[in-house]
């Protein structure tokens, strides 16, 4: 970590040391049923899709939460959202336990808490106009009225977002991809929101594009002081980006760590495979580097391996690891690991 | 050892009503027997349009080949019946797609897939063809074989289906495999289970590979030659060490510098392009990325600068080559 600590242009890593607690999910569990029968349905299964993960997010922080398809990061993230009435479990949103409140009484939050989506393409509407696809969470929230008073603040946020503030006049389908991901970071600044949820934000992004959007990011969060959860299956980007890191595999948190601690010094087996599955740009490295991906697939969450969910792909698993969930263990300070045998 | 691909000057054009699209202008590139090349560039770059037109599956209309020449074991495909191309395509050169979900139908079973190609191209019989088929499934790893065959597609994962999907490309035995981001669908850890699995069997039965990606690190794990495209061009050629640890073309510099690095502690915010990639139908004569190149100077905007070499593995389009190594030492 830098020795100089957090300024806005800083190039290195961050230095959170605040202990002001933003986001605190506990044992958040969101089991999606499955229904049979069309007249009388009775409930046949369960997905669990998120299954009892706590974690926190500190003010001015970006945790990043990283997994496979089907691991539960986007619906951990619908669930903070309150997109999803989560199965069990608390969602702590500054002090106040957001899964409690009725939808009038959430109204305030959802000013303070936004999102931007994975896919530029469709989460724009396509028949309004750029400034209007911004200036609707204002009217709606009833911040500002004037329209002279809104039509400067699009102008102003299409800037901040490095974008010419001509484009309010643009419909989505006029713009690239790059552009109209710009636009949906603009409209989530503009209810000045304190906690940003980015769900593979930049993963649609060409490489040369996805590095504008990643610094313009970056470039908010020093300027708004912005706290962000980061949701993304590209872990080169969480290292870039985030403070911490939280890895999810099949609806279980099994890794949360400081980044270069997790990146450096992974002790999950699943996070352990995880990172030597990905391919480094260096062909140098990449000739000599031992490279052994792990076997088998991602089972179904209807029905997940009973005892650690790992374990069926697991190099060090041992009888036990089908009996019993293990619990997170803090095995340096800040670096949990749900796992019995590192 | 020979060349067993070799692509010159190739014009592929999509004539829309919005203008002449130039998605592919003037491509040239070789690919030699056993060896696999990779074909890297963003969205629109022309690496799929170009390997499409390989194997003539170009809709036409819109699009037309309207230039150069595809030498395959000496012969130029472009000069082909469409009988003989047919011939070729799936026995000679068979290709895979990105969407596994896609490119296998719905309503066939695994086995009659399989077996189609083989029934089309080989002089063989249904049982013969069923027998190879299994044996084809259980090298790309995939269990219980003889019951696959009776499955559907949406009875297999993605992985799954990749599997099946490289079993099909191989069971004719080619010469080349085309690989259109293979694996660019897939969760990490299946697409490195994938990558391994076309790496081993490509090496055992001497299969020739193209394997188009935007995936960097692909490219450097299994690549022996890289060509980079950028606006239908091929604007920099070379091994993988040529173009990772040398690049000479400042895209080629500007993409690498804009990949984060997951083995590396953060030094510092990424560097990327500024700009947007060019509209392909409003292209002029001059250098298609010097509006966002920081070393362009007037002449870039003349003339499109030639494909020279830069050593005896290395080629790369750029009129300031040098300056670029200059500007690199500086600072390094």
């Amino acid at each position: 970590m830098s020795p100089d600590g957090a300024t806005p242009s800083n190039p290195v890593r961050r230095d959170i040391s605040s202990n002001d607690v933003l986001v605190e999910v506990n044992e958040l569990k969101m089991y999606f049923p499955i229904t049979e029968g069309v007249l009388i349905p009775r409930v046949v299964a369960q997905v669990k899709a998120v299954n009892n993960v706590s974690f926190k997010i500190l003010r001015g922080e970006t945790l990043g939460l990283v997994g496979e398809s089907g691991c539960g990061k986007t619906t951990t993230g619908r669930c903070i959202l309150q997109l999803e009435k989560p199965t069990a479990g608390q969602i702590m949103f500054d002090g106040v336990d957001l899964a409690t409140l009725d939808a009038k009484a959430m109204r305030p939050y959802r000013q303070r808490i936004q999102v931007v989506f994975q896919d530029p393409y469709s989460s724009l509407n396509p028949r309004m106009k750029v400034g209007e696809i911004i200036a609707e969470p204002m009217r709606v929230h009833g911040i500002m009225s004037g329209a002279a008073e809104i039509k400067e603040r699009i102008s102003e946020l299409l800037s901040t977002c490095g974008l010419n503030p001509n484009f309010a006049d643009r419909y989505p389908h006029e713009m690239s991809g790059g552009q109209r991901q710009r636009v949906g970071i603009a409209r989530a600044l503009a209810l000045n929101p304190e906690f940003i949820i980015c769900d593979e934000a930049v993963s649609a992004l060409d490489v040369s594009i996805q590095a504008q959007v990643i610094n313009l990011l970056e470039d908010l969060r020093d300027k708004f002081n912005l706290t962000y959860l980061f949701i993304s299956h590209d872990l080169s980007v969480i290292r870039h980006l985030c403070d911490r890191v939280a890895v999810m595999y099949l609806g279980n948190l099994v890794e949360l760590a400081p980044c270069d601690e997790l990146f450096d010094n992974p002790m999950h087996p699943y996070t352990r495979a995880l990172l030597n599955a990905v391919p480094i740009p260096d062909p140098t490295i990449e000739k000599s580097r031992p490279f052994n991906p792990v076997a088998g697939e991602i089972p179904s969450p209807i029905n997940p391996p009973s005892g650690c969910v790992f374990h069926p792909r697991c190099p060090l698993a041992v009888d036990s690891c089908s009996k019993q969930i293990p619990p997170l263990r803090e095995v340096v300070p800040g670096h949990w690991v749900a796992c019995t045998e590192v | 050892m020979g060349t067993l691909l070799d692509i010159k000057n190739l014009q592929t054009h999509f004539f829309t009503s919005g203008g002449v699209v130039k998605a592919v202008d003037g491509v040239s590139y070789t690919v030699d027997e056993g060896e696999t090349v990779a074909v890297v560039g963003e969205s629109g770059s022309g690496k799929s349009v170009t390997a499409l037109s390989i194997l003539q599956l170009v809709a036409k209309p819109p699009g037309e080949i309207v230039g150069g020449e595809i030498f395959f074991e000496g012969r130029d495909l472009l000069k082909l019946s469409d009988a003989e191309v047919r011939d070729i395509r799936g026995q000679e050169i068979s290709m895979i797609f990105q969407e596994p979900m896609t490119s296998l139908n719905p309503v066939l079973s695994i086995g009659q897939q399989l077996t189609e190609t083989m029934l089309a191209h080989l002089d063989i019989s249904e049982e013969e063809a069923n027998e190879r088929a299994i044996a084809y499934l259980g090298k790309v790893g995939i269990s219980e074989p003889h019951r696959r065959l009776k499955q559907y597609p949406h009875h297999l994962s993605g992985g799954m289906r990749q599997r099946v999907m490289i079993a099909m490309a191989l069971s004719c035995e080619p010469k080349l495999i085309i690989a259109d981001e293979p694996t660019t669908a897939l969760d990490v850890t299946i697409q490195a289970q994938i990558l391994e699995l076309m790496k081993n069997l490509t090496r055992e039965l001497g299969v020739a590979q193209i394997i188009i990606t935007h995936n960097l690190g692909v490219v450097a794990r299994y690549a022996d030659r890289v060509n980079v495209m950028y606006a239908g061009k091929v604007i920099e050629s070379g091994t993988a060490e040529d173009i990772y640890h040398n690049p000479r073309h400042p895209y080629t510099l500007a993409l690498l510098k804009s990949v984060p690095r997951l083995d590396l502690v953060r030094a510092a915010k990424l560097d990327p392009v500024d700009g947007q990639p060019p509209d392909l139908s409003k292209l002029d004569g001059g250098c298609a990325f010097r509006p966002r190149c920081r070393f362009a100077t007037e002449e870039c905007g003349k003339s499109f600068p030639a494909l020279e070499k830069v050593s005896d593995t290395q080629t790369a389009a750029c009129f300031n080559k040098e300056n670029l190594v200059e500007s690199m030492k500086e600072a390094s």
